[in-house]
């Protein structure tokens, strides 16, 4: 088993949480793991990425070789796209539909769809809709980790679990509020597959 | 035995813990933070009483720790590699002195200059100092490597540097704790004159440096971190440094690759295993992570006799950090199949938040420097950096912790005006104090502006050592307390705060304003309590 994941947004946005989800409920599953993540400058503002891989055999680079991804998990449109050479031919494009907007030049919408079309598999969904829905506007990275979450060959329950693990200390209504966020996100991505 | 998930620094945090650390110096810097921050945080340095607070700079770190270690502890000082060089007066004298208890100097390296103004190689300090460094591969050696460290410091009583760089820093993974260590017993050096770098004994010191170089060389040789790998294909041989060692196994381990290959995590290099492999194969391929170090080493000054390939004949990129990628095209394997990025994605450049106090003071300083043309306001390092960027182009230079002072006094004195100095606070205590005292000591005509958001931003909210006390700083350095003025940087103040900053510009002599409002995330963070 080897899942190399790319995870992808604006600094700001949370993909650190889902990637401390993940990476909770695969050590938990007795998988190895390596993670990158970006500290520093471009955490205002900027372009972030996490390299998350996974694996049940030793693992070597802490970057993902370009090419090699088996998902883009992305809370931004645009920003998925930016990742597009590290997706393998057979890799799922997993994306926020929301555009963060924070640049002057950000492009149409319509040529950003028209991009994500050309993926042969992909999930595209409204997170911060479904999060605002929710009543809980900030989870908007947990749905979209939902989505995500039946193509990382990690047990469900394992990601519960880490989300219960990550908020502990915010209680149980934030708690609470993550797991529907996780579900509806699952829920939406299994419709639309 | 259960893992702990630990980045790169946080490994090397848990590492010297459990070898038995006293107390943790340093400046935060990326990618270099998380070290002491990790320390900060754990339940257990609180109990042992480590010391873990911030120092004002790198130097008073690395010299706090040489103190630390006079009395026979362990200790570790972190920073990343441009602080080394605020930190090189002391870091080199450490190689005469040596230590007593045992003293690790951390140094993360940012190739790429992700977040730094530079790539230097910090291995070259090590070089320079005669003094053993390792450079782990992964988070497990980087743990495993802080007893070592501590081992051949304690042997040999000299410091021993742990070298670190971005990917391997602020990457995760696994790691398994070993038995912790009791810290050591406080115990003054065997010889009275050890710390002491008179003439007459600082000789005596460097023959001694000089005398241990060979044990050094078999410390390297037999150590567990350099690995030789015999292969069958001697038309190449691989040294692979630190980090880099993974990128090479990433893309060999499923190839048909039979070539020598040595690993090294340790140094002074090892000298047997290299002229085994080059007198075994025909051409040898170095892959590091930083400058071409080793590369050039072998290479020598006419390149004649060893075929070497690496960032000097583009192999592998001369700057900039390595990637699987690269790694793979070095080695002459079919480039994996992959994307270009759409035309459409626009770059996402780092830029001040909403609500930063920063723009405001670059809308007050704009206001009154439009009037005298481009070109007069020095900056420095943190996120008021990015005040150069439009739509503020507000600031001209940022070179060093410390020059837009400096730099203003300069100009000044050639006759420029306004002299104006933009630095932020915790900047301002590293090594902005010496140049506002020359400032005064000329009585420079600048304006020095101290952006007071009262945190230590750009590496993530550290305690700033000036916090409380700027204004008595600066008064007590000799400005005269009407010409340090505070301002509360925000829209609604604008014409009053414009008003201030002309009258402290028409002032001939040394003025501070003060734009002072926590920076956007510390105020976020305390509403939230």
């Amino acid at each position: 088993m080897k899942k190399d994941i790319i995870l992808a947004g604006v600094g700001g946005q949370g993909i650190l949480s889902i990637a401390t989800i993940i990476g909770y409920a695969a050590i938990e599953s007795g998988l190895n793991l390596k993670q990158a993540e970006v500290h520093g400058m471009s955490q205002r503002g900027g372009d972030v990425q996490s390299h998350l891989r996974i694996s049940d055999k030793e693992i070597n680079s802490d970057l993902i070789p370009q090419g090699g991804a088996d998902v883009i998990l992305s809370v931004e449109p645009m920003e998925a796209l930016r990742y597009k050479p590290y997706l393998s031919s057979e890799g799922w494009f997993i994306t926020n539909s929301t555009p963060f907007v924070n640049i002057p030049d950000y492009p149409d919408m319509e040529v950003i769809i028209s991009e994500i079309d050309k993926f042969k598999n992909k999930v595209l969904l409204d997170g911060d809709k479904i999060a605002k829905e929710l009543g809980s506007a900030r989870s908007m990275n947990v749905v979209i980790l939902g989505a995500a979450s039946s193509f990382l060959d990690i047990p469900y329950e394992k990601l519960e679990e880490g989300i219960k693990f990550i908020f502990a200390r915010k209680g149980e209504a934030v708690i609470n509020a993550n797991l529907n966020a996780m579900k509806a996100g699952r829920e939406m991505a299994e419709k639309s597959k | 035995m259960k893992k702990l998930l630990l980045l790169g620094n946080e490994a090397v945090g848990q590492g010297v813990l459990d070898a038995g650390l006293s107390g943790a110096y340093g400046y935060p810097g990326t990618p270099s933070t998380e070290i002491i921050e990790y320390i900060q945080r754990n339940p257990e340095a609180e109990e042992r009483g480590v010391h873990k607070t911030w120092s004002t700079n790198e130097k008073t770190a690395m010299e706090s720790a040489l103190g630390m270690s006079y009395v026979g502890k362990r200790t570790i000082v972190t920073m990343k590699h441009v602080g080394l060089n605020v930190a090189a007066d002391a870091y080199m004298n450490s190689a005469l002195t040596g230590a007593n208890g045992g003293l690790i100097v951390a140094v993360a390296d940012d190739p790429s200059m992700h977040s730094s103004q530079n790539e230097q190689d910090s291995r070259f300090y090590a070089k320079f100092a005669l003094l053993p460094a390792f450079e782990p591969s992964n988070q497990q050696e980087a743990y495993d490597m802080c007893f070592s460290a501590y081992e051949i410091s304690e042997k040999y009583k000299i410091p021993a540097m742990m070298r670190l760089t971005t990917r391997l820093s602020h990457s995760r993974a696994g790691v398994v704790k070993k038995e912790a260590i009791k810290e050591n017993e406080m115990h003054l050096p065997e010889k009275r004159d050890q710390f002491m770098l008179l003439p007459a004994f600082a000789r005596k010191k460097y023959q001694h440096l000089l005398a241990i170089q060979n044990d050094l060389n078999k410390e390297s040789e037999n150590s567990q971190y350099n690995v030789y790998t015999d292969g069958k294909d001697k038309s190449l041989g691989i040294i692979v440094c630190g980090l880099a060692y993974n990128y090479l196994m990433e893309n060999i381990k499923d190839a048909p690759i039979k070539h020598p290959i040595l690993k090294i995590s340790q140094y002074p290099l090892p000298k047997k295993q290299i002229e085994k492999l080059v007198s075994e194969c025909d051409k040898i391929l170095v892959i590091e992570e930083g400058m071409p170090f080793v590369e050039e080493m072998l290479k020598g000054f006419l390149g004649k006799g060893i075929n070497i390939k690496g960032r000097l004949d583009g192999t592998l990129p001369r700057a900039g950090e390595l990637n699987p990628k690269l790694v793979r095209n070095a080695l002459g394997l079919q480039e994996l199949r992959s994307e270009s990025i759409p035309e459409v994605v626009s770059g996402r450049p780092p830029a001040l938040c909403t609500g930063c106090p920063h723009i405001d003071t670059y809308k007050m300083i704009n206001a009154v420097t439009a009037k005298y043309g481009k070109g007069h306001v020095f900056s420095d390092i943190g996120c008021y950096t990015l005040g150069y960027m439009p739509p503020y182009n507000a600031i001209n230079t940022c070179v060093d912790m410390g020059a837009s002072i400096t730099m203003a006094i300069g100009a000044a004195d050639a006759g420029f005006f306004p002299s104006i100095a933009t630095i932020g606070d915790s900047t301002f205590g590293h090594s902005g104090m010496t140049g506002l005292l020359d400032a005064v000591d000329c009585n420079a005509n600048v304006v020095i502006v101290i952006m007071d958001n009262d945190t230590t931003a750009m590496t993530g909210m550290q305690d700033s050592q000036v916090n409380g006390k700027i204004e008595k700083i600066c008064m007590g350095l000799g400005v005269e307390k009407e010409h340090i003025r505070i301002v509360v940087p925000l829209s609604r103040n604008h014409e009053e705060n414009v008003k201030i900053f002309q009258e402290e510009i028409d002032y001939k002599g040394v003025s501070v304003v003060i734009p002072r409002r926590p920076c956007i995330h510390v105020y976020k963070k305390s509403m939230r309590k």
